[in-house]
């Protein structure tokens, strides 16, 4: 089977800086890739490259077998995203934010309202479902974000710290929305601080200004470098030294 | 197709939704135009006039008359001395002195003239201008009754019905009664679509852009025309109801005539509507934030209204403006709106001003499409 994303020296360079450094990797399909990193380490600069949002300074990519530099467009119909600031409309209610992407993505008129209706009960919003958005707690806002960018059934979705700031509980929600739409066979490309999580992923990447240093399970990166948990892994690299 | 159809449903939502933006682009062109039409009076009326009577006798009375009663005069008394009356130019009270120096009546009857010194505070030029015409119109006017009184003929002998008919006669085509407002409701409509259509167009994308509603629809696979369209279509929608209320506030408050085609009237203002917000949509592309876009908006604003003819005569500009100007394309509508409302010139008539605001509408488009990137 095709890999949902593959990367050749993928590079980015903003002038003198070089935000992601000649990374190589591949994602299976309905695999849960966990992409980790400090802040700055380059994470949301190689997923905006991903995504057809930000044009690569050099190297390869391909998204669901699209090339990232000439079938970008290719790439949006087959993929979600979801950024790390909330980005559906306050001002508009959860359902007619459902409404609007759903036709963005090209659903047909006559399915929007079944979908709609699938995905406030799904996400328990009934009581919600004709208020502002605006008005919804975090937690629920990032939930219903989420089912937004898998509307269309995407074969890859990017989740760019789905998680910040939001309680523990929703936490442990949200990771069983990624897990079942994994089930289903969709792609999940994640960024994440919280170490926890990474331990939820089938494969986990860990950058550093801008290159990959580490990229296995997280049983056998714990094993690597000989410590119990992923937070071990990563103070390890992040930091730039051993405790060995 | 459809996506257009989901992008104006949903700005649609959000314009009902904030329902102060909604209400005010309502009430805006109303409000502004009666207060516009009212307040930017280029009429001038109350000018304060105090007399230095130094003759004291009845021509000096009568010519002293003469601006008591005359509308747009507003006379303030006698003042014993000059000196006196010098002080309320000064103060601002007094607009004009009129002085009547001593021996008036005795020197016209006698040598058959008479000098009367005329002060005029010129702060404001054009009020200044203006009232010492009609200062030297109503001297004239008396220095012509007395004549006939007196003597009979004019010094050259021809007997003064004759001189009459010599006058010369104003007649003020398609604005007949000279009114003011007339001259000022076409221009101050376009004023006001080209204020909102480009105000609102353009905060509205910046906004999208600061919430990061615009990135997630750059993943999405809305094409760049879709989004355009989507865009425009409301507010250009918006700006032809606001010019309805503009013209009906126009018609049947001011009174201003409809001599031309509503249909041409219409198709250009959908032309500038395209304009305003194709030139909201490049500014919004070179802004990152609605404070920026802002600016630059009130920046491009002031220079076309200023420039536009809207208060002061094109015609009159010096050269570097008037080369500026044939940029401008509130000048150019304002010319179709006076032209057509007025005067009932065809497209044939209005054709450079047609051809000038297509031009410029495609090329803001055009630049605003270019400046839109999906891509970073």
């Amino acid at each position: 089977m095709r890999n949902a994303v593959t990367t050749n020296k993928l590079t980015k360079r903003f002038g003198d800086f070089v935000a992601t450094d000649a990374i190589t990797f591949t994602v299976a399909p309905g695999e849960i890739f966990g992409f980790l990193g400090a802040n700055g380490a380059g994470k949301t600069t190689a997923m905006r490259m991903l995504c057809g949002l930000l044009k690569p300074t050099s190297g390869t990519a391909t998204v669901a077998g699209f090339d990232v530099y000439t079938q970008s467009e290719q790439i949006k119909q087959v993929i979600g995203y979801m950024s790390q600031r909330f980005s559906l409309y306050d001002d508009l209610t959860p359902r007619e934010n459902i409404r609007f992407y759903g036709g963005i993505y090209g659903l047909k008129r006559a399915d929007l309202k079944a979908k709609a209706n699938a995905i406030i009960e799904e996400l328990e919003l009934g009581s919600v479902a004709d208020k502002l958005t605006g008005s919804l707690p975090l937690g629920w806002k990032q939930r219903l974000a989420f089912s937004v960018a898998l509307i269309h059934e995407p074969k890859v979705v990017f989740l760019d710290e789905p998680t910040g700031g939001v309680d523990p509980i929703t936490r442990r929600h949200f990771w069983d929305m990624i897990y079942a739409a994994a089930h289903r066979g969709t792609t999940i490309f994640v960024t994440t601080h919280y170490m926890d999580e990474a331990e939820y992923c089938d494969r986990v990447s860990i950058m550093v200004d801008g290159q990959i240093k580490a990229l296995d399970t997280p049983g056998a990166l714990k094993k690597q470098f000989g410590v119990d948990s992923m937070d071990g892994v990563f103070q390890i690299l992040a930091r730039g030294t051993s405790t060995k | 197709m459809n996506r257009i159809g989901f992008m104006i449903e949903k700005e649609f939502k959000q314009l009902f939704r904030n329902k102060v933006l909604w209400r005010m682009m309502l009430a805006a062109p109303v409000l502004q135009l009666i207060l516009l039409a009212n307040a930017a009076n280029f009429e001038v009326k109350n000018i304060n006039i105090v007399v230095v009577d130094q003759d004291h006798t009845t021509y000096a009375q009568r010519l002293t008359g003469k601006f008591r009663y005359i509308d747009n005069f507003n006379f303030r008394g006698y003042r014993p001395a000059t000196k006196l009356a010098y002080q309320e130019l000064l103060a601002g009270t007094a607009d004009v002195i009129l002085v009547i120096p001593p021996h008036f009546e005795r020197n016209l009857t006698t040598e058959n003239r008479a000098d009367v010194q005329l002060l005029v505070s010129a702060i404001d030029g054009t009020k200044a201008g203006i009232a010492s015409v009609y200062a030297q119109t109503i001297i004239r006017s008396f220095n012509a009754d007395i004549r006939t009184e007196t003597i009979g003929t004019t010094p050259d002998g021809v007997a003064p019905e004759r001189m009459a008919g010599l006058d010369v006669e104003n007649q003020y085509w398609y604005n007949p009664r000279l009114e003011y407002k007339t001259f000022m409701v076409p221009g101050i409509l376009f004023e006001l679509l080209l204020l909102i259509g480009s105000m609102i167009a353009a905060l509205n994308i910046v906004r999208e852009k600061e919430i990061g509603t615009q990135e997630q629809l750059n993943v999405t696979p809305i094409r760049k025309h879709e989004f355009i369209i989507g865009k425009l279509t409301p507010f250009v929608l918006i700006g032809l109801i606001q010019f309805t209320l503009g013209l009906l506030v126009g018609r049947f408050v001011f009174r201003i005539p409809i001599e031309g085609s509503l249909l041409l009237l219409y198709g250009f203002a959908f032309l500038f509507l395209l304009l305003c917000v194709g030139l909201g949509l490049l500014i919004s592309a070179v802004s990152n934030t609605q404070q920026q876009a802002m600016f630059v908006v009130f920046f491009c604003l002031v220079l076309f209204i200023l420039l536009s003819g809207l208060f002061s005569s094109t015609d009159d500009m010096p050269q570097w403006a008037q080369i500026i100007n044939t940029l401008n394309p509130l000048k150019y509508i304002i010319e179709v709106g006076r032209n057509v409302l007025l005067k009932g010139s065809t497209l044939r008539d209005m054709q450079t001003q047609f051809f000038t605001l297509l031009a410029m509408t495609i090329t803001l488009i055009g630049l605003a499409s270019w400046r839109y990137k999906k891509v970073g």
